[in-house]
Protein backbone atom coordinates (compact mmCIF):
# COMPACT_ATOMS: atom_id res chain seq x y z
CA UNK A 1 0.00 0.00 0.00
CA UNK A 2 1.03 3.85 0.02
CA UNK A 3 2.42 4.91 3.16
CA UNK A 4 0.11 7.18 5.46
CA UNK A 5 2.11 7.09 7.89
CA UNK A 6 5.60 8.53 8.25
CA UNK A 7 8.61 6.02 9.24
CA UNK A 8 10.19 5.55 12.68
CA UNK A 9 12.84 7.76 12.47
CA UNK A 10 10.86 10.42 11.08
CA UNK A 11 8.22 10.54 13.83
CA UNK A 12 7.85 14.01 15.83
CA UNK A 13 9.21 12.66 19.42
CA UNK A 14 11.55 14.69 21.18
CA UNK A 15 10.70 17.93 22.92
CA UNK A 16 12.15 20.91 21.18
CA UNK A 17 14.36 23.40 22.57
CA UNK A 18 12.50 27.20 23.33
CA UNK A 19 13.87 30.34 22.96
CA UNK A 20 12.41 33.66 24.22
CA UNK A 21 12.50 37.22 22.68
CA UNK A 22 14.34 39.67 24.85
CA UNK A 23 12.26 40.84 27.70
CA UNK A 24 11.27 44.05 26.73
CA UNK A 25 10.53 42.78 23.11
CA UNK A 26 6.80 44.73 22.25
CA UNK A 27 5.57 42.68 19.21
CA UNK A 28 6.24 39.10 19.71
CA UNK A 29 5.79 36.07 17.43
CA UNK A 30 6.15 32.36 17.66
CA UNK A 31 7.94 30.46 14.62
CA UNK A 32 7.77 26.43 15.29
CA UNK A 33 10.33 25.47 13.32
CA UNK A 34 11.18 21.69 11.96
CA UNK A 35 14.44 20.55 13.14
CA UNK A 36 16.45 17.43 11.77
CA UNK A 37 19.65 16.18 11.72
CA UNK A 38 20.16 13.27 10.43
CA UNK A 39 24.21 12.55 12.01
CA UNK A 40 22.71 13.15 15.78
CA UNK A 41 20.74 10.13 15.62
CA UNK A 42 17.22 11.52 17.19
CA UNK A 43 13.95 11.89 15.53
CA UNK A 44 12.82 15.35 14.30
CA UNK A 45 11.31 17.85 16.75
CA UNK A 46 10.07 21.67 16.72
CA UNK A 47 12.01 24.33 18.05
CA UNK A 48 10.41 27.37 19.29
CA UNK A 49 11.90 30.54 18.37
CA UNK A 50 10.02 34.04 19.95
CA UNK A 51 10.83 36.77 17.78
CA UNK A 52 10.51 40.59 18.17
CA UNK A 53 9.02 41.65 14.99
CA UNK A 54 9.71 45.19 15.41
CA UNK A 55 13.37 43.73 14.77
CA UNK A 56 12.46 41.80 11.88
CA UNK A 57 11.90 42.20 8.22
CA UNK A 58 8.06 41.86 7.37
CA UNK A 59 8.44 38.27 5.39
CA UNK A 60 9.32 34.57 6.56
CA UNK A 61 12.53 34.42 4.99
CA UNK A 62 13.50 37.76 7.24
CA UNK A 63 12.66 35.61 10.33
CA UNK A 64 14.78 32.55 9.11
CA UNK A 65 17.75 34.46 8.74
CA UNK A 66 17.16 36.52 11.81
CA UNK A 67 16.66 33.49 13.88
CA UNK A 68 20.06 31.82 11.93
CA UNK A 69 22.15 35.35 11.95
CA UNK A 70 21.06 36.17 16.02
CA UNK A 71 19.69 33.09 17.84
CA UNK A 72 20.61 29.79 16.45
CA UNK A 73 22.78 29.56 13.76
CA UNK A 74 22.65 25.75 13.27
CA UNK A 75 19.10 26.29 11.80
CA UNK A 76 19.44 25.04 8.42
CA UNK A 77 17.51 26.46 5.14
CA UNK A 78 17.88 26.73 1.42
CA UNK A 79 17.81 30.80 0.21
CA UNK A 80 19.50 33.13 -2.48
CA UNK A 81 17.66 35.67 -4.47
CA UNK A 82 15.11 36.82 -1.27
CA UNK A 83 13.01 37.76 -4.52
CA UNK A 84 10.37 34.93 -5.83
CA UNK A 85 12.92 34.46 -8.35
CA UNK A 86 15.48 31.47 -7.26
CA UNK A 87 12.24 29.32 -5.84
CA UNK A 88 15.48 27.92 -3.46
CA UNK A 89 13.42 28.94 0.14
CA UNK A 90 10.19 26.71 -0.87
CA UNK A 91 9.16 24.93 2.67
CA UNK A 92 5.84 24.73 4.04
CA UNK A 93 4.52 27.91 6.04
CA UNK A 94 1.59 27.92 8.30
CA UNK A 95 0.09 24.26 6.37
CA UNK A 96 0.70 25.39 2.80
CA UNK A 97 3.77 25.28 0.76
CA UNK A 98 5.00 28.57 -0.40
CA UNK A 99 8.33 30.48 -0.99
CA UNK A 100 9.60 32.13 2.76
CA UNK A 101 10.48 35.20 0.89
CA UNK A 102 7.50 35.65 -0.46
CA UNK A 103 5.02 34.67 2.19
CA UNK A 104 4.45 37.90 4.74
CA UNK A 105 4.55 37.47 8.54
CA UNK A 106 1.08 39.32 9.01
CA UNK A 107 -0.20 36.87 6.40
CA UNK A 108 -0.19 33.94 8.98
CA UNK A 109 -2.01 33.38 11.65
CA UNK A 110 -0.98 32.90 15.49
CA UNK A 111 2.55 30.93 15.76
CA UNK A 112 3.93 30.21 12.04
CA UNK A 113 4.90 26.63 11.87
CA UNK A 114 7.67 25.83 9.11
CA UNK A 115 8.25 22.34 7.99
CA UNK A 116 9.90 21.23 5.20
CA UNK A 117 8.23 20.80 1.65
CA UNK A 118 5.96 17.44 2.50
CA UNK A 119 6.97 13.82 1.35
CA UNK A 120 10.32 14.73 0.29
CA UNK A 121 13.51 12.83 2.19
CA UNK A 122 15.14 15.23 4.49
CA UNK A 123 18.79 16.23 4.07
CA UNK A 124 18.48 18.40 7.31
CA UNK A 125 15.83 20.95 9.00
CA UNK A 126 14.32 22.88 6.29
CA UNK A 127 16.05 21.34 3.31
CA UNK A 128 13.98 18.81 1.03
CA UNK A 129 16.19 16.22 -1.19
CA UNK A 130 15.15 17.08 -4.44
CA UNK A 131 17.74 14.82 -6.31
CA UNK A 132 14.81 12.68 -8.18
CA UNK A 133 12.12 16.16 -9.01
CA UNK A 134 15.60 17.44 -10.93
CA UNK A 135 15.57 14.02 -13.10
CA UNK A 136 12.26 13.87 -13.40
CA UNK A 137 13.17 17.48 -14.90
CA UNK A 138 16.02 15.87 -17.23
CA UNK A 139 13.75 13.72 -18.56
CA UNK A 140 11.54 15.30 -20.49
CA UNK A 141 14.74 16.88 -21.92
CA UNK A 142 13.56 20.41 -20.68
CA UNK A 143 15.48 21.83 -24.23
CA UNK A 144 14.29 23.07 -27.86
CA UNK A 145 14.36 19.71 -29.98
CA UNK A 146 14.19 20.08 -33.70
CA UNK A 147 14.64 18.10 -36.78
CA UNK A 148 15.28 21.42 -39.43
CA UNK A 149 18.68 22.62 -38.77
CA UNK A 150 19.27 25.98 -37.16
CA UNK A 151 19.22 28.44 -39.74
CA UNK A 152 22.59 30.02 -40.40
CA UNK A 153 23.57 33.51 -38.75
CA UNK A 154 20.39 34.33 -37.38
CA UNK A 155 17.83 32.40 -34.57
CA UNK A 156 14.63 30.72 -34.82
CA UNK A 157 12.25 33.29 -35.34
CA UNK A 158 8.66 33.09 -33.45
CA UNK A 159 5.54 35.04 -33.91
CA UNK A 160 4.52 37.35 -30.87
CA UNK A 161 1.49 35.18 -31.15
CA UNK A 162 3.43 32.31 -30.36
CA UNK A 163 5.60 33.27 -28.15
CA UNK A 164 2.18 34.70 -26.21
CA UNK A 165 1.68 30.66 -25.79
CA UNK A 166 4.06 29.99 -23.33
CA UNK A 167 2.67 32.73 -21.38
CA UNK A 168 2.09 31.10 -18.02
CA UNK A 169 4.45 28.24 -18.39
CA UNK A 170 7.52 29.78 -19.15
CA UNK A 171 7.21 32.14 -15.57
CA UNK A 172 7.72 28.45 -13.82
CA UNK A 173 10.83 28.43 -11.11
CA UNK A 174 10.69 24.70 -10.54
CA UNK A 175 10.28 25.77 -6.66
CA UNK A 176 8.69 22.37 -6.23
CA UNK A 177 6.00 23.46 -4.15
CA UNK A 178 2.97 22.25 -6.45
CA UNK A 179 4.58 19.22 -7.01
CA UNK A 180 4.88 18.69 -2.82
CA UNK A 181 1.82 19.56 -2.33
CA UNK A 182 0.16 17.08 -4.92
CA UNK A 183 -1.41 14.22 -3.09
CA UNK A 184 -0.65 12.19 -6.26
CA UNK A 185 2.62 12.73 -6.23
CA UNK A 186 3.16 11.85 -2.20
CA UNK A 187 1.72 8.00 -3.18
CA UNK A 188 3.36 7.66 -6.75
CA UNK A 189 6.43 10.18 -6.62
CA UNK A 190 8.37 7.38 -8.21
CA UNK A 191 6.52 6.85 -11.65
CA UNK A 192 4.18 10.22 -11.40
CA UNK A 193 5.74 12.99 -12.93
CA UNK A 194 3.81 15.83 -11.00
CA UNK A 195 2.40 19.03 -11.95
CA UNK A 196 6.10 21.00 -12.26
CA UNK A 197 7.37 18.70 -14.57
CA UNK A 198 4.25 18.02 -16.26
CA UNK A 199 4.15 21.98 -16.66
CA UNK A 200 7.32 22.31 -18.44
CA UNK A 201 7.07 18.93 -20.67
CA UNK A 202 4.12 21.22 -22.08
CA UNK A 203 5.81 24.24 -22.09
CA UNK A 204 7.77 22.10 -24.52
CA UNK A 205 4.94 20.68 -26.33
CA UNK A 206 3.38 24.71 -26.83
CA UNK A 207 6.87 25.60 -28.40
CA UNK A 208 6.18 26.72 -31.90
CA UNK A 209 9.74 26.43 -32.62
CA UNK A 210 9.79 22.78 -31.34
CA UNK A 211 9.54 19.68 -33.86
CA UNK A 212 9.28 16.70 -31.42
CA UNK A 213 6.09 16.96 -29.89
CA UNK A 214 5.05 13.23 -31.33
CA UNK A 215 8.23 11.93 -29.46
CA UNK A 216 7.41 13.81 -26.12
CA UNK A 217 3.53 12.90 -26.33
CA UNK A 218 4.87 8.90 -26.79
CA UNK A 219 7.16 9.53 -23.52
CA UNK A 220 3.61 11.24 -21.56
CA UNK A 221 1.68 8.30 -22.95
CA UNK A 222 1.77 6.43 -19.36
CA UNK A 223 -0.86 5.63 -17.18
CA UNK A 224 1.59 6.69 -14.22
CA UNK A 225 4.10 9.36 -15.66
CA UNK A 226 0.46 11.61 -16.64
CA UNK A 227 -2.99 10.27 -15.71
CA UNK A 228 -1.84 9.96 -12.21
CA UNK A 229 -3.23 13.44 -12.01
CA UNK A 230 -6.43 13.48 -10.99
CA UNK A 231 -7.32 17.52 -10.82
CA UNK A 232 -6.66 17.99 -7.16
CA UNK A 233 -5.69 21.19 -8.06
CA UNK A 234 -3.54 22.08 -4.94
CA UNK A 235 -0.78 22.81 -7.52
CA UNK A 236 -2.57 25.85 -8.58
CA UNK A 237 -3.60 26.29 -5.18
CA UNK A 238 -0.22 26.88 -3.99
CA UNK A 239 1.71 28.24 -6.97
CA UNK A 240 3.99 31.06 -5.71
CA UNK A 241 4.24 32.78 -9.06
CA UNK A 242 -0.03 31.61 -9.53
CA UNK A 243 0.55 29.06 -12.26
CA UNK A 244 -2.04 26.92 -12.90
CA UNK A 245 0.08 23.52 -13.91
CA UNK A 246 -3.06 21.41 -13.72
CA UNK A 247 -4.41 23.62 -16.74
CA UNK A 248 -0.82 22.73 -18.71
CA UNK A 249 -1.94 18.61 -17.46
CA UNK A 250 -5.67 18.63 -19.15
CA UNK A 251 -3.57 20.54 -22.35
CA UNK A 252 -1.27 17.32 -22.52
CA UNK A 253 -4.42 14.95 -22.13
CA UNK A 254 -6.41 16.80 -24.63
CA UNK A 255 -3.09 16.55 -27.26
CA UNK A 256 -2.96 12.80 -26.10
CA UNK A 257 -6.80 12.04 -26.89
CA UNK A 258 -6.48 14.39 -30.38
CA UNK A 259 -3.56 11.72 -32.00
CA UNK A 260 -5.36 8.69 -31.01
CA UNK A 261 -9.84 9.29 -31.22
CA UNK B 1 17.92 -1.57 -16.20
CA UNK B 2 19.92 2.13 -15.49
CA UNK B 3 18.39 2.06 -11.80
CA UNK B 4 21.65 2.90 -10.39
CA UNK B 5 21.31 6.52 -11.37
CA UNK B 6 18.20 9.11 -10.37
CA UNK B 7 17.57 9.50 -14.30
CA UNK B 8 17.60 5.84 -14.78
CA UNK B 9 15.14 4.87 -12.26
CA UNK B 10 13.16 8.19 -13.60
CA UNK B 11 13.45 6.62 -16.83
CA UNK B 12 12.25 3.14 -15.37
CA UNK B 13 10.93 0.44 -17.80
CA UNK B 14 9.79 3.38 -20.07
CA UNK B 15 6.53 4.36 -21.23
CA UNK B 16 3.52 2.19 -21.29
CA UNK B 17 1.86 3.59 -24.14
CA UNK B 18 -1.20 3.14 -22.78
CA UNK B 19 -3.68 5.65 -20.69
CA UNK B 20 -5.34 8.05 -23.62
CA UNK B 21 -8.13 5.18 -24.06
CA UNK B 22 -8.92 4.64 -20.39
CA UNK B 23 -8.81 8.27 -19.89
CA UNK B 24 -11.15 9.03 -22.96
CA UNK B 25 -13.59 6.22 -22.21
CA UNK B 26 -13.93 7.45 -18.50
CA UNK B 27 -15.20 9.98 -19.80
CA UNK B 28 -17.30 8.98 -22.62
CA UNK B 29 -18.79 6.25 -19.60
CA UNK B 30 -19.45 9.47 -17.52
CA UNK B 31 -21.44 11.00 -20.16
CA UNK B 32 -23.79 7.79 -20.66
CA UNK B 33 -24.07 7.27 -17.08
CA UNK B 34 -25.18 11.28 -16.62
CA UNK B 35 -28.10 10.38 -19.60
CA UNK B 36 -29.30 7.16 -19.35
CA UNK B 37 -29.33 7.63 -15.67
CA UNK B 38 -31.71 10.82 -16.76
CA UNK B 39 -33.62 8.34 -18.54
CA UNK B 40 -34.03 6.27 -16.08
CA UNK B 41 -35.27 8.05 -13.70
CA UNK B 42 -37.53 10.26 -15.73
CA UNK B 43 -38.91 7.11 -17.23
CA UNK B 44 -40.32 5.60 -13.82
CA UNK B 45 -41.33 8.46 -12.77
CA UNK B 46 -43.87 9.03 -16.13
CA UNK B 47 -45.23 5.36 -14.96
CA UNK B 48 -48.76 5.88 -14.11
CA UNK B 49 -47.78 3.22 -11.34
CA UNK B 50 -44.76 2.19 -9.30
CA UNK B 51 -45.74 -1.95 -8.61
CA UNK B 52 -43.80 -4.85 -9.43
CA UNK B 53 -46.43 -5.49 -12.56
CA UNK B 54 -46.32 -2.46 -13.96
CA UNK B 55 -42.69 -2.11 -13.97
CA UNK B 56 -42.08 -5.82 -15.16
CA UNK B 57 -44.74 -4.60 -18.17
CA UNK B 58 -42.60 -1.26 -18.80
CA UNK B 59 -39.65 -3.62 -19.17
CA UNK B 60 -41.01 -6.05 -21.80
CA UNK B 61 -40.68 -2.82 -24.42
CA UNK B 62 -37.39 -2.76 -26.05
CA UNK B 63 -37.38 1.62 -25.70
CA UNK B 64 -37.31 0.30 -21.94
CA UNK B 65 -35.01 -2.58 -21.82
CA UNK B 66 -32.35 -1.34 -24.35
CA UNK B 67 -31.75 1.41 -22.31
CA UNK B 68 -31.59 -0.24 -19.25
CA UNK B 69 -28.85 -2.81 -20.79
CA UNK B 70 -27.00 0.18 -22.04
CA UNK B 71 -27.22 1.91 -18.69
CA UNK B 72 -25.94 -1.32 -16.75
CA UNK B 73 -22.96 -1.77 -19.38
CA UNK B 74 -21.92 2.02 -18.90
CA UNK B 75 -21.98 2.25 -15.00
CA UNK B 76 -20.12 -1.02 -14.76
CA UNK B 77 -17.46 0.12 -17.18
CA UNK B 78 -17.26 3.01 -15.29
CA UNK B 79 -17.38 1.72 -12.11
CA UNK B 80 -14.13 -0.81 -13.63
CA UNK B 81 -12.07 2.00 -14.89
CA UNK B 82 -12.86 4.09 -11.53
CA UNK B 83 -11.52 1.68 -9.15
CA UNK B 84 -8.72 0.40 -11.13
CA UNK B 85 -6.65 3.63 -10.94
CA UNK B 86 -8.01 4.05 -6.92
CA UNK B 87 -6.01 0.45 -6.61
CA UNK B 88 -2.80 2.02 -9.35
CA UNK B 89 -2.84 4.47 -6.92
CA UNK B 90 -2.64 3.10 -3.25
CA UNK B 91 -1.86 -0.49 -3.78
CA UNK B 92 1.89 -0.56 -4.68
CA UNK B 93 3.25 -4.24 -4.21
CA UNK B 94 3.24 -5.78 -7.66
CA UNK B 95 1.55 -8.86 -7.00
CA UNK B 96 -1.43 -6.99 -4.21
CA UNK B 97 -2.19 -4.76 -7.46
CA UNK B 98 -2.72 -7.57 -9.79
CA UNK B 99 -5.04 -9.59 -7.28
CA UNK B 100 -6.52 -6.58 -7.15
CA UNK B 101 -7.29 -5.54 -10.88
CA UNK B 102 -8.10 -9.30 -11.08
CA UNK B 103 -10.92 -9.30 -7.78
CA UNK B 104 -12.34 -5.91 -9.81
CA UNK B 105 -12.50 -7.16 -13.29
CA UNK B 106 -13.96 -10.99 -12.05
CA UNK B 107 -16.26 -8.34 -9.55
CA UNK B 108 -17.80 -6.47 -12.80
CA UNK B 109 -17.95 -8.97 -15.41
CA UNK B 110 -20.26 -11.51 -12.78
CA UNK B 111 -22.18 -8.45 -11.63
CA UNK B 112 -22.80 -6.91 -14.71
CA UNK B 113 -23.64 -10.41 -16.43
CA UNK B 114 -26.22 -11.09 -13.80
CA UNK B 115 -27.63 -7.64 -14.24
CA UNK B 116 -28.13 -8.08 -18.05
CA UNK B 117 -29.42 -11.63 -18.11
CA UNK B 118 -32.16 -10.48 -15.42
CA UNK B 119 -33.14 -7.67 -17.64
CA UNK B 120 -32.89 -9.86 -20.43
CA UNK B 121 -35.16 -12.69 -18.32
CA UNK B 122 -37.59 -9.98 -18.11
CA UNK B 123 -37.86 -8.69 -21.18
CA UNK B 124 -37.84 -12.06 -22.92
CA UNK B 125 -40.20 -13.81 -20.26
CA UNK B 126 -43.75 -14.33 -20.11
CA UNK B 127 -46.45 -11.73 -18.67
CA UNK B 128 -46.89 -12.06 -14.95
CA UNK B 129 -49.69 -12.78 -13.87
Amino acid sequence: MAEFALPKNSKIKAKGQVYKAAPDAKTKRNFKIYRYDPDSGQNPRYDRYELDLDETGPMVLDALIKIKNEVDPTLTFRRSCREGICGSCAMNIDGKNGLACTTAIEDCKGEVQITPLPHQDVVKDLVPDLTHFYAQYASIKPWLQTVTPAPAGKERLQSPEDREKLDGMYECILCACCSTSCPSYWWNADKFLGPAILLQAYRWLADSRDEMTGERLDELEDPFRLYRCHTIMNCANVCPKGLNPAKAIAEIKKLQVERAV
Amino acid sequence: MGRGTSLGRVRGLGSAHAGPHHWWMQRVTAAGNLLLLIWFVVSLARLPVLDHQAVVLWLKSPLAAVPLLLLVISVFWHLRLGLQVFIEDYVHEAGGKVACLLLLNAYVVVAAALCLFSILKIAFGGVPA
